[in-house]
């Protein structure tokens, strides 16, 4: 027993040791490397600005050979732009943005994962604060987030299509169905009706179950090596908040605008200064559901992403095994968030939806 | 005064993070009072914690 005790000191001890001394050496280490290995906490922040930007062909890797040449593994997607008349092209004329695309006498740059219309030799100029004075012609490119965004539709359409036929032949869920029944139970019973009541839920199953699906996979296509990332471009969220939004307003009852323009029950001085923040309040609602869902994805591709970068600014086994755990733990804690970002954006719609069609007894 | 908004960032940080902490323990005592009412108390902890962490993220963009 007490030599058990005098053991787990021990162990204790050389661990703590064990660590000053690698404290230490990386002190020294660390001092040395930022004079000369500054160029690599510049790529891996590079790296970071790259992913959390939308881009017009799917990047798989590249190396870099001893010459320093760097060959590029991708696979093109196509550019569709708008400038006097419509311009289709492979992304792959740009080269990673390092030669200038020419289609039919015009000239097209990449230049920070933006297309930019150029001169031959490609051009950029720059106002006083460093920002590009280039024409951007009307960039309808079929993208990265745009052909994942269109792959998540066709494997939502074809998984639930497949579901339901099942549920033609018989009330037992098969393959996928009992997986997915009990999510779908949960957003039926727990979150449409409590939110929006008995006799309206069914007009709004349809839109509640097809964002958090919708929402659920890109997320979790999001954690995948695949290195997507939709719902931290805002315009994607944007998109999904102004459905919501359209949803809410223009299945509002007449005591839903009631209540935003004639609030029963206060004096009629309180009416008019309430009328205006109830007005902006429905703005401010689906504003605040785009931020939400795209903060918290873009932070989390961010923290993670500088995480496993951490890897590349230490040279040695204690920042590397460090980085490697924490962005295990990190990688658990956004499977959690992007299912509870799921749920939210749902719960909070049908929130709405449930303002919208709620039916007042006369106060 | 350059990199004030930063302090106003965190300023605004520090409080979502005590409003979501009070959330948090409040409700921790709700459920230990009673333990048959977690599941509503947890849908309406996480309803209360997102709306104030959507105030905190658009402090956050705006600096």
């Amino acid at each position: 027993m007490r030599r058990n005790f005098l053991m787990k000191k021990i162990t204790l001890l050389l661990f703590l040791v064990s660590f000053v001394s690698v404290a230490q050496h990386d002190e020294s280490s660390v001092a040395e490397a930022t004079s000369k290995d500054k160029g690599i906490k510049e790529q891996v922040k590079e790296f970071i600005d790259h992913h959390l930007q939308d881009s017009y062909s799917f990047d798989f890797f590249s190396i870099t050979n001893d010459a320093g040449e760097i060959t590029h593994y991708s696979l093109p997607l196509p550019v569709i732009l708008w400038d006097n008349g419509l311009k289709v092209f492979s992304s792959s004329k740009f080269h990673h943005g390092e030669t200038v695309a020419e289609v039919s006498g015009n000239y097209y740059t990449l230049y920070h994962s933006k297309i930019y219309k150029t001169d031959a030799s490609g051009t950029i100029h720059y106002d006083a604060a460093h920002h590009p004075t280039n024409i951007k012609p009307l960039d309808f490119s079929f993208t990265k987030a745009i052909s994942f965004v269109f792959l998540v539709a066709l494997l939502m359409f074809f998984m639930f299509r497949k579901m339901a036929k099942n549920y033609e032949k018989n009330a037992l869920p098969k393959g996928m169905g009992r997986l997915l029944e009990p999510i779908i139970l949960y957003i039926r019973d727990d979150i449409a009706i409590p939110n929006i009541g008995k006799k309206h839920y069914k007009r709004y199953m349809s839109y509640l179950l097809t964002i958090f699906f919708f929402v659920w996979i890109i997320n979790l296509l999001g954690l995948t090596p695949l290195g997507v990332n939709v719902t931290n471009n805002i315009a994607i969220t944007f998109s999904l908040a102004i459905m919501t939004y359209l949803i809410t307003t223009f299945t509002g009852n007449k005591s839903y605008w009631k209540h935003i323009f004639w609030m029963p029950g206060v004096p009629a001085l309180m009416k008019i200064i309430l009328a205006p923040i109830e007005l902006l309040g429905t703005f401010i609602k689906p504003f605040a559901l785009m931020i939400r869902l795209y903060a918290n994805i873009t932070a989390g591709h961010i923290v993670l992403m500088s995480i496993i970068g951490m890897m590349f600014v230490f040279h040695n086994w204690i920042g590397s095994s460090l980085s490697f755990v924490l962005a295990f733990i990190l990688s658990l804690l956004e499977l959690l968030v992007a299912a509870l970002q799921a749920y939210i954006f749902t719960m909070l719609s049908s929130l709405y939806f449930g303002a919208a069609v709620e039916e007042h007894d006369e106060h | 005064m350059e990199g004030l908004n930063y302090v106003g960032a965190g300023l605004i940080v520090i409080g979502a993070g005590i409003g979501i902490g009070r959330i948090g323990g409040s409700a921790m005592d709700a459920i230990a009072r009673q333990p048959e009412a977690t599941g509503k108390i947890q849908t309406a902890m996480l309803i209360a914690a997102a709306l104030i962490e959507g105030i905190g993220f658009a402090a956050l963009f705006a600096a």
